[in-house]
C-alpha cells in the first residue's frame, strides 16, 4: 500500500482549547458569585437578572456543556485525528462546531439571565436554542463519522468507542428530553407533565452526568494518561469490557434522582439496581486508569500533568462509588435535597472533570507549540491550589449536609419537631457554606494560574497549524467475490451501519411517542385535582422563570418530619397539569408543596417585597421589583391553547374569555391585601400572579383547615 | 405511566444499536488484538514539516 502524506489539524484544536480555559474561567467565576450569594444574599444586587434562581442554571450550563464541552472537543479533536490517522474529514464543519457551540453559550450566557428557562435541570435553555444545540451536536456527530470513515487504521481505539457512545446517546437524550410546545419565541411547555416529565428529565439528567460528563472524558483518559506517561494502557481488555458493561449499564440509572417522589416504587428500584450495578465497569475503568501508572510513580512526582490525572481518576473512583451508595433509598433520604448532592457532584465536576482538562491542557497546548511547558513550579503550585480547593469545597458540604438533615428529622420526646423554623436549619450550615466559597476562590486562582502559564508557554512557542503525518491507506478489508445477500456491504461499514442505527431508532422512538401523546386517557386523574386558573398559570410562569425551583422542591416525601413539617405526602395524581414538573432537586429553603393557604396573602406579598421582614435572616434574595412588574396578558390564550393541546383539559373557547377570570382573581387578591392594610398594589403584576400560584399550590387534595392553626 | 414505557423503549433501542455495534466490532476482528492497539497509540511518527507549512 501506497505511503500517504497528510496534515493534521491543529488549529481547530487550539480554538477549542482556548474557548476552553475562557468558558472555565467564566463558569468557575459565576459559580463563585452563587456560593457567596448564598451566604451574603445582598450580593445579588436587587435586580432580576442576578439572583440565584437565574444565576445558578447559568453556572451550570457554563462549566457542563461550555467548559466540559469545549474540553470534549478539543481531546475529540485532537485525538481522533492521531488515532485514526487522518485529518478530519471536513475543516468547514470543524468550525461550523466551533462557531455553533460558541454561538450557543452566548445564546445561553443572554438568556438564562433573562429569565428565559424550561426549568428543567441542565436542560434549561428554551426552544430555539434547543435546536441549534441539535443541529451543532449533528454537525460534530457527522464530522467525527466520516472521519471515521476516511481513516487509515483499520482498528478503532477503545477511545472512540467511548466517543461514539457520546455522540449517540447524547443526541437521543437532548431530542426526547426537549420535546416542548412552544407558545412564542423563547418560551414553551414540556410535553410530558408532573410524574412523566420528572422520569424524562432524571433519565436526561442522569445520563448527562454519564455521557457529556463521563463517557467522552474516559475516551479522553484512555488517550491521555498513556500519552502522557508514555505507556501503554495496563489492560486493553479491561478497557472494552469497561467501555461495553458501563454504556448498557448507564442508561437504566436515572431514576435514582426520584426516591421516595411519587414515582411508582417499581421504577424507584430499577434505578437502584442498575446504579448499584454501575460500581464494576466503573471501578474498572478507574483501577485500568490508574495502574497504567504502576512502575511509573516517579513519573507522577516529576510531571504535574500526571500529578491532575492521578487525582482525576482518584476522584472518578470516589465519586462512582459514592453515586451507588446515594442510590440506596436510606441513605438518597439523606442526600436529596441536602448538599450531599452538590458536594458529590463537585467531586466529579472539580476532581475528574476539571482535572482531566487541566491535565489535558499541560500535555497538549506545549505540543501543539512545540515547546516546553513555561514554568512546571506553576502547574504545581496550580496542583495544590486546585486539590486543596477540591476538599475545601467538598468536606464543609458533606458536614452542612448531615446537619441539616439530622436538625429536619429531629423530634423532641413529646412527638414535636425540634426545628420546626425550616430557616433555623439554614442559618445553622451559613458557616460551611462560607468554606465552600472558600474552596471555589481557591480552585479559581488555581485556574488563574494555569492560564498565565499557558499563556507564557504560547508566547515562547512557535504554533504548528497543520501537522505532517505519514501512514499507508487503509486496504479494503473484503474483496468481492461476486453476488452476495444486500446486507453483507453493510456489515462491513460500521458507519453507515451506525447511523442506519440511530435512524431506526429515532422511527422507532416516534411510532412510540405519537400514540401516546394523540391519547388523552392515559392521564391518570385524582377527581379534585383541577388545571391551573389563567393567573395561577401565568404565576406558575413567573415561578420558572425566576427558577423557584432551584431552591424549593414542590415534593413532600413520605416521611414523618416531612409530613409533620410541610402536610400530606405529595401524590402522583396531583401533578397532571404540571408543563413542566417543578420537583425540585435541592432545598435551600423549605419545599412549598403544600403551601397553598398556609399564610395570608399578604405574608407573601411582603416576604416577596423583602423576605427578612417576614423571616429574619433569610437568604432568600429580594423580589421587590414583582410588585412593579405587569404580566403580558394577551399571552394568556396561548398558554391555554398550548395545555389544552398537551391534554389539559380547559372547555373549548375558555381561552377567549380567560382574561375575564384574571382580572377577577387578580381583584380577590388585591382586595385580601388591601384589608391587611397593603394598598395602592397594581393588579396585573408578576406579585399578583405569583401569590395566586403560591396559594394554589398543594391545595387539590389538602382537607380542610388541616394546617391553618401552624 | 406511559412515559417510563416510552423510555424503556427508546433505552431498549439504544441499547440494541450498541448491541450491534458490539457484534460488529466482534465480528471484523477489532477485539481479537487486545495488546498491540494500546502500544500503537503511544507511536506518532515524527513527520518533517515542509517549510511555510
Amino acid at each position: 500500500m501506497k505511503i500517504e502524506k497528510f496534515y493534521y489539524d491543529n488549529q481547530i484544536v487550539k480554538m477549542f482549547a482556548y474557548a476552553t480555559l475562557l468558558w472555565g474561567l467564566v463558569g468557575m467565576l459565576v459559580g463563585l458569585y452563587a456560593a457567596l450569594q448564598l451566604v451574603y444574599p445582598s450580593l445579588s444586587g436587587g435586580i432580576p437578572y442576578t439572583t440565584f434562581g437565574r444565576i445558578r442554571p447559568l453556572h451550570t450550563n457554563a462549566v457542563i456543556f461550555a467548559f466540559v464541552g469545549n474540553g470534549i472537543f478539543t481531546g475529540v479533536y485532537y485525538s481522533l485525528q492521531r488515532l485514526l490517522k487522518t485529518r478530519m474529514w471536513s475543516d468547514m464543519l470543524s468550525k461550523i462546531n466551533f462557531w455553533g457551540w460558541q454561538l450557543i453559550i452566548v445564546a445561553a450566557a443572554i438568556t438564562l439571565p433573562l429569565g428565559f428557562t424550561t426549568s428543567k435541570e441542565y436542560a434549561e435553555l428554551e426552544w430555539p436554542i434547543d435546536i441549534a444545540i441539535a443541529i451543532v451536536w449533528v454537525v460534530f456527530g457527522l464530522n467525527m463519522m466520516m472521519t471515521i470513515v476516511k481513516r487509515r487504521e483499520r482498528h478503532l481505539y477503545v477511545a472512540i468507542w467511548f466517543y461514539i457512545a457520546t455522540f449517540v446517546t447524547v443526541a437521543v437524550l437532548h431530542i426526547v428530553n426537549s420535546f416542548e410546545l412552544p407558545i412564542s419565541f423563547m418560551k414553551s411547555y414540556s410535553w410530558y407533565a408532573g410524574v412523566q416529565d420528572a422520569l424524562v428529565q432524571w433519565w436526561y439528567g442522569h445520563n448527562a452526568v454519564a455521557f457529556f460528563l463521563t463517557t467522552p472524558y474516559l475516551g479522553l483518559m484512555y488517550y491521555f494518561i498513556p500519552k502522557a506517561a508514555n505507556r501503554p494502557i495496563y489492560s486493553y481488555r479491561l478497557s472494552i469490557i469497561h467501555f461495553w458493561a458501563l454504556i448498557f449499564l448507564y442508561i437504566w440509572a436515572g431514576p435514582h434522582h426520584l426516591l421516595y417522589t411519587s414515582l411508582p416504587d417499581w421504577a424507584q428500584s430499577l434505578g437502584t439496581v442498575f446504579s448499584l450495578m454501575l460500581i464494576a465497569p466503573s471501578w474498572g475503568g478507574m483501577l485500568n486508569g490508574l495502574l497504567t501508572l504502576r512502575g511509573a510513580w516517579d513519573k507522577v512526582r516529576e510531571e504535574p500533568m500526571l500529578k491532575f490525572m492521578v487525582v482525576a481518576v482518584t476522584a472518578y473512583g470516589m465519586s462512582t462509588f459514592e453515586g451507588p451508595m446515594l442510590s440506596i433509598k436510606s441513605i438518597n433520604a439523606i442526600s436529596h435535597y441536602t448538599d450531599w448532592t452538590i458536594a458529590h457532584v463537585h467531586i466529579g465536576g472539580l476532581g475528574w472533570n476539571g482535572f482531566l482538562t487541566f491535565g489535558m491542557m499541560y500535555w497538549l497546548i506545549p505540543k501543539i507549540f512545540r515547546t516546553k511547558l513555561y514554568s512546571l513550579k506553576l502547574a504545581n503550585v496550580h496542583f495544590w491550589l486546585g486539590t486543596l480547593g477540591i476538599v475545601f469545597y467538598a468536606l464543609p458540604l458533606y458536614w452542612a449536609a448531615f446537619t441539616q438533615w439530622a436538625m429536619w428529622q429531629e423530634f423532641s420526646r413529646d412527638g414535636f419537631l425540634v426545628y420546626p423554623n425550616f430557616l433555623e436549619t439554614v442559618t445553622q450550615i451559613l458557616p460551611m457554606y462560607l468554606l465552600r466559597a472558600v474552596g471555589g476562590l481557591l480552585y479559581l486562582s488555581g485556574a488563574i494560574v494555569m492560564i498565565y502559564n499557558l499563556r507564557q508557554t504560547v508566547k515562547s512557542g512557535n504554533f504548528l497549524k497543520d501537522e505532517a503525518a505519514e501512514a499507508a491507506g487503509l486496504e479494503p478489508a473484503y474483496v468481492y467475490h461476486g453476488k452476495e445477500h444486500w446486507h453483507r456491504p453493510l456489515e462491513r461499514r460500521p458507519v453507515q451501519l451506525m447511523v442506519i442505527s440511530l435512524v431506526v431508532i429515532l422511527i422507532g422512538g416516534i411510532v412510540e411517542m405519537v400514540p401516546t401523546f394523540l391519547v388523552k386517557s392515559n392521564i391518570p386523574t385524582i377527581a379534585s385535582v383541577k388545571p391551573y386558573t389563567p393567573l395561577e398559570l401565568h404565576g406558575r410562569d413567573v415561578y420558572i422563570s425566576e427558577g423557584c425551583n432551584n431552591c424549593h422542591s414542590q415534593m413532600v416525601r413520605p416521611f414523618r418530619h416531612e409530613t409533620e413539617r410541610y402536610g400530606e405526602y405529595s401524590k402522583s395524581g396531583e401533578f397532571v397539569y404540571d408543563h413542566p414538573f417543578l420537583w425540585g432537586s435541592k432545598r435551600t429553603g423549605p419545599d412549598l408543596h403544600r403551601v397553598g393557604g398556609k399564610y395570608p396573602d399578604s405574608w407573601h406579598y411582603n416576604h416577596m417585597i423583602e423576605p427578612e421582614r417576614m423571616a429574619p435572616g433569610s437568604i432568600m434574595p429580594v423580589y421587590a421589583w414583582m410588585a412593579k412588574t405587569e404580566i403580558d396578558t394577551t399571552t394568556t390564550a396561548a398558554k391555554i391553547n398550548a395545555m389544552r393541546t398537551l391534554g389539559v383539559p380547559y372547555e373549548d373557547g375558555y381561552e377567549l374569555v380567560a382574561n375575564v377570570d384574571v382580572v377577577a382573581q387578580q381583584q380577590t387578591i388585591v382586595n385580601s391585601l388591601n384589608k391587611d392594610g397593603i394598598k395602592n398594589v397594581a393588579p396585573n403584576t408578576e406579585m399578583i400572579a405569583l401569590i395566586a400560584y403560591l396559594q394554589r399550590l398543594g391545595t387539590d387534595i389538602k382537607l380542610q383547615n388541616q394546617t391553618a392553626e401552624k | 405511566m406511559e412515559a417510563l414505557f416510552l423510555l424503556i423503549a427508546i433505552s431498549l433501542v439504544v441499547a440494541l444499536a450498541f448491541l450491534a455495534g458490539f457484534l460488529w466490532a466482534v465480528k471484523s476482528k477489532q477485539f481479537d488484538d487486545d495488546y498491540t492497539p494500546s502500544v500503537r497509540m503511544l507511536f506518532d511518527d515524527e513527520t518533517k514539516n515542509e517549510p511555510g507549512k
